[in-house]
């Protein structure tokens, strides 16, 4: 695993072949709720970001002192000191951001992604590559964001960002702004996701031979024309 | 002896075969559809054809379409899509705009058929999906309702409120009988012969009566589902109506749910297969269609309430499952007998 890591690699995994919220399916709640509008959108892409970034460093960095036995409350403490960090400062400078957001600026507390990341990357991997993952993580999270939130508004309120631009003749279609149609995209870019990814990353099914298996020394089928297929993880 | 050779075929089961197929059975859904599509046109003019017809192409237009970017054999050819744009053209009032038509065929085709793999792979009614969405897309225009023969006046179309939409006032009402009297209805036949504002295929009950015999007769469908659906709305709402039947004449006969029993939950797709099922099926349908009539904020609850069940059926199947001859039901008492 260590050898062929680079940092653009890290970085870039996020954006598509590890979207959090299009491929991973985490932190669909505030997908869901804060995407009616670009403007949420960014704002929950960039507090959730930040929160991201900020709580992997920290937690790589106190990775050894962790006892691996109370790693969840205690990564949660951080992700938590972070998530009122950002939630003081928009309070402060950005009222209107935090009236949009409501209580899911403070639930980034319990958001999938920032936990997820903290349990598989964060706590087995250096500061460096930990604050990388968080901000390709964050990058992706926020352009997932920005896609959904671009297509419901236009089409569920005619407009973008809050400027209009469909012309009055074309009623806007509410659904869309509604939880139903937060689906129906949801849903529609999971499965585009999939074929982007699919497409320009790795095939499907990919034949890595028996010897990287763990299980090849009990294995029946070792070396005969039904052996595994699929990459064995 | 190459005669006999001829008359030995040995070939696999089945050996007689039927000669209904996708495209025959689609054909006589849209025959018995025929009558209700008169009645619309009689009723509500000329607009009604082209709506229906603005449905029906667009439905096969997406239907081709999609296949065709999803690379997938050719399906316009079953009918389907005729049936599905006949439904949703049914579902919508005469003065509907024909670019909104055309978003409903999308989302019926494109959003509920196709994503999930086509003919016999939709979850819920394509139909009534595309109802559903232009209905929380665009309310003011599916409820605009029209008074029928209004087009004939030669004056504007003449709007109207349904006798669902007055309805609302009677469920609180003491007095069930008079609040019936003081709201205005049209008389019950009337209500039977379709001279009532609604959607395009709903209003005349007397063509959708002709469409089921048709349907039951060539055995395109079972009358299980219909009358057992319309049957759990009428005891509901006698029951509402604390046993006034006029009520409850005026229940059955209003909205969309014999257009629905009859053509939308029937669909072979989206309903079970066992008797056993179906009677589950239609009582449920019935028991939501009249909750949502009398307790909720919408006047009808046909489309609402097709659809949910819909999502039940692969649950009601799994209860209802007919268990081969012989089979013995697998005791639990007996795995732990052998544990012990």
């Amino acid at each position: 695993m260590a050898e062929n890591k680079s940092l653009v690699k890290e970085f870039s995994k996020g954006l598509i072949k590890e979207n959090p919220v299009l491929r991973l399916v985490l932190g669909t709640c505030p997908t869901l709720a804060v995407s009616t509008s670009v403007e949420s959108a960014i704002g929950m892409g960039l507090a959730a970001s930040v929160v991201l970034v900020c709580s992997n460093i920290v937690i790589s960095a106190m990775r050894k002192v962790i006892p691996s036995k109370v790693r969840i409350p205690a990564y949660i403490v951080i992700i938590a000191g972070f998530v009122t960090l950002v939630q003081m400062l928009v309070k402060a400078f950005l009222p209107q951001i935090d009236e949009m957001l409501g209580v899911y600026l403070p639930l980034i507390v319990v958001n999938c992604i920032i936990l997820g990341r903290a349990e598989a990357f964060a706590s087995k991997n250096t500061v460096l590559y930990s604050a990388v993952d968080g901000l390709g993580m964050g990058v992706g999270f926020t352009a997932a964001l920005l896609l959904m939130g671009g297509i419901r508004e236009l089409l569920g309120a005619g407009s973008i960002a809050g400027f209009t631009v469909l012309p009055e003749a074309i009623p806007p279609m509410t659904i869309f702004v509604l939880a139903p149609g937060g689906f129906f995209v949801f849903g529609i870019l999971i499965a585009l996701a999939n074929k982007v990814a699919e497409s320009n990353g790795k095939p499907k099914a990919e034949l890595k031979g028996c010897s990287a298996c763990p299980m090849a020394s009990t294995c029946s089928l070792v070396g005969s024309k039904d052996a595994c297929r699929e990459e064995v993880k | 002896m190459s005669e006999v050779t001829k008359k030995l075929v040995v070939s696999a089961s089945p050996h007689f075969r039927s000669k209904t197929t996708t495209t025959s059975i689609m054909l006589d859904v849209i025959i018995a559809m025929i009558p209700a599509l008169v009645a619309s046109v009689i009723l509500f003019g000329y607009r009604s054809l082209v709506l229906t017809v603005v449905s029906v192409i667009s439905c096969v237009v997406f239907e081709y379409l999609s296949r065709k970017v999803m690379k997938r054999h050719n399906t316009i050819g079953d009918l389907s899509a005729v049936v599905t744009g006949m439904l949703l053209a049914f579902n919508l009032p005469s003065t509907m705009p024909y670019w909104m038509v055309i978003i409903g065929a999308f989302v019926a085709i494109v959003i509920a058929k196709q994503f999930f793999g086509g003919i016999g792979n939709n979850f819920v009614n394509p139909a009534l999906i595309g109802r559903i969405v232009l209905m929380a897309s665009y309310p003011s225009q599916i409820g605009n309702f029209v008074a029928p023969f209004s087009h004939r006046g030669g004056v504007d179309a003449v709007t109207t409120a349904t006798p669902l939409a007055q309805m609302t006032s009677v469920y609180s009402a003491e007095n069930i009988g008079t609040a019936i009297d003081a709201a205005g209805f049209p008389s019950l036949l009337d209500m039977f012969l379709g001279v009532k504002g609604g959607c395009l295929g709903e209003v005349c009950i007397l063509a959708l009566v002709i469409g089921f015999v048709y349907l039951v007769v060539r055995k395109v469908i079972s009358p299980v589902i219909p009358l057992v659906y319309v049957g759990t709305v009428a005891v509901a709402m006698l029951i509402a109506g604390k046993g006034d039947f006029t009520f409850m004449a005026y229940q059955v006969m209003a909205g969309g749910l014999v257009l629905g029993a009859v053509f939308m939950a029937t669909d072979y797709t989206t309903s079970p297969v066992s008797f056993k099922g179906k009677i589950i099926y239609a009582i449920g349908c019935g028991v939501l269609t009249s909750l949502i009539r009398i307790f909720g904020s919408l006047p009808e609850g046909v489309s609402f309430s097709i659809i949910i069940m819909n999502i039940l059926v692969p649950h009601i199947e799994h209860i209802t499952t007919a268990r081969p001859f012989g089979e013995v039901k697998e005791k639990k008492n007996k795995k732990e007998a052998e544990a012990k």
